[in-house]
């Protein structure tokens, strides 16, 4: 049977995109995400929750290895979003990751344009545990001086790949990075360097 | 004379259970040219009934905050992307409101995206809480979302605002709404979208130096003193919205998001916490705030933004503070 999607869901939505949009707003500051609802393994709480809450019809949605293998996962995310999915980084809105070791180069996901930067995808990651004051070193908007924020598992040279996400600005990528219970943000705008 | 006392006011603390339910004040309202008429009808009206929910759980009927969840996630994920390219301007499906444009359309649909239950809602228009744009708009949000409503800016987490920034520094957690009536800081200078699009996309913003430059060649100084454009951690040109560039300095480095919409010119930007905000200007024509002789005659505050109130017919007229929260928090506490 079809595992049940947000209980709330208006207010639930709420609550997921506040944390997301928190954790974008500052960099580095991992947010609480008290994610409601009970998906099909291997997709987690935490992805499923920023599914619901912002994808629908008009977001193209890219999943990796792990989740496309599911069909229980894409019949999920059908029913709870509409959401199209799409078997082509460059043309989705968001992606969903679950084993960030093996996430295609950021660079395959779309860019945006000159024009619309905002066309690009918005990379949501499941990782197992996110920590803040310790690891990659952060500056940019959003981060009053620099943050510091741990991260594991990580894509392959995702520092070098972040560094030249940045070096694109106002083109690039944004991520969502999730671990159980939380969300920290990770957007085209933050210089990443190893700590 | 103490034009403060007078003002309506939603109250000082959170209050959103205390404003009065739509109906009941829509009957009052009818009722009142024609005091002596008896009710006509005892019985409870189904609009009647229908009123105690509407001032907790908001107006039955409507959905939280008013627009639907479609149209909330369309404005959630340009906030996000407003907010990863600081300064851009994010082009988004904008709706019909049931207000018209010009009056904080933009504001309204980003503050009906963002708002939850636990916020306490402040609304502003030119730094008053009591101005007509200010507090419908608070009761438009306090009737479909049964949230909380503030005067005061230290109680308010979401803080909408028409060409004002709060003289009381803003906190970290705070988000600033702006309603914007015209995004695009180059539009009087380049009329079509298409080339204004381009000139953000290639940072070619010398039309914008031209446009200053010429106030000084023939002011003498740079003559605008609202809408002074920004630039934002260091690559987009932007419009602040209406607001007189002396509240341009708060916007800088400020702990609260700043979020921005135009409703009818469909655009949202963002500028995030603890970002550059630059104020375009010259090395021998540094940027430079407006300056206030005298201190507001209300509350004696001197560095507060004031207005100029004409009080009779006779050419009298005083200076007051134009953040009435700040200048009626400062007379209440002389008073004590």
């Amino acid at each position: 049977m079809l595992a049940p999607g947000f209980a709330d869901p208006v207010h639930d939505a709420q609550g997921t995109f506040r944390a997301v949009m928190d954790a974008l707003a500052r960099p580095g500051l991992p947010q609480r995400l008290d994610a409601g609802p009970n998906p099909p393994a291997p997709l987690t709480p935490e992805l499923a929750a920023i599914a619901l809450a912002l994808t629908d019809a008009d977001t193209p949605v890219w999943l990796d290895a792990d989740l496309a293998a599911s069909s229980e996962v894409a019949a999920y995310l059908r029913f709870h979003t509409g959401a199209p999915l799409t078997e082509d980084p460059a043309r989705a809105a968001f992606a969903l990751i679950r084993d960030p070791a093996r996430c295609p180069p950021l660079a395959r996901f779309a860019q945006g344009t000159p024009a619309y930067p905002d066309t690009s995808t918005t990379l949501v990651l499941a990782l197992d545990a996110i920590a803040s004051e310790a690891g990659l070193r952060l500056i940019g908007p959003g981060i009053d001086g620099t943050a510091r924020i741990a991260l594991s598992p990580l894509p392959d040279s995702f520092v070098a790949q972040l560094a030249e996400n940045r070096a694109g600005f106002p083109l690039g990528v944004d991520l969502i990075l999730t671990a159980p219970g939380r969300v920290a943000g990770l957007p085209r705008s933050t210089a990443v360097t190893e700590g | 004379m103490s034009a403060m006392g007078m003002l309506p006011r939603d109250g000082g603390a959170p209050d959103g259970a205390q404003v009065p339910s739509p109906v009941r004040e829509r009957d009052r309202v009818r009722d009142a040219p024609y005091p002596e008429r008896p009710d006509p009808s005892p019985q409870p009206s189904p609009e009647r009934e229908r009123a105690p929910g509407a001032s907790e759980a908001g107006e039955a009927g409507y959905n939280f905050a008013y627009l639907d969840e479609g149209t909330k996630r369309m404005i959630r994920r340009a906030i996000l992307k407003a907010i990863a390219v600081p300064g851009y301007q994010v082009p988004f499906a904008s709706r019909e409101m049931p207000m018209p444009y010009g009056w904080g359309t933009g504001g309204v649909q980003v503050t009906a995206a963002i708002l939850g239950r636990a916020d306490v809602l402040k609304v502003i228009d030119q730094g008053a809480d009591d101005t007509t744009n200010a507090v419908s708009i608070r009761r438009f949000f306090a009737r479909t979302s049964g949230i909380a409503t503030t005067t005061r800016t230290t109680a308010a987490t979401i803080i909408q605002t028409r060409h004002r920034i709060p003289e009381t520094p803003l906190r970290e957690g705070q988000i600033l709404v702006y309603q914007v009536p015209i995004p695009e800081p180059l539009r009087f200078l380049e009329p079509r979208e298409t080339e204004t699009r381009q000139l953000h996309a290639l940072a070619e913003y010398g039309a914008m130096h031209v446009k200053l430059y010429e106030d000084i060649s023939r002011h003498g100084h740079i003559a605008t003193t609202y809408a002074y454009p920004v630039e934002v951690a260091g690559r987009y040109v932007m419009d602040p919205s209406p607001t007189p560039k002396f509240d341009n300095p708060k916007m800088d480095q400020s702990p609260a998001l700043q979020l921005f919409g135009a409703g009818r010119e469909r655009r949202i930007y963002a500028v995030p916490p603890y970002t550059s905000v630059r104020s375009l200007d010259f090395e021998d024509h540094p940027f430079r705030v407006q300056e206030f002789t005298e201190p507001c005659a209300l509350c004696g505050a001197s560095g507060h933004y004031l207005d100029e109130v004409v009080t009779d017919d006779s050419g009298g007229r005083m200076y007051v503070c134009s953040d009435t929260d700040i200048c009626e928090t400062r007379v209440a506490e002389a008073a004590r």
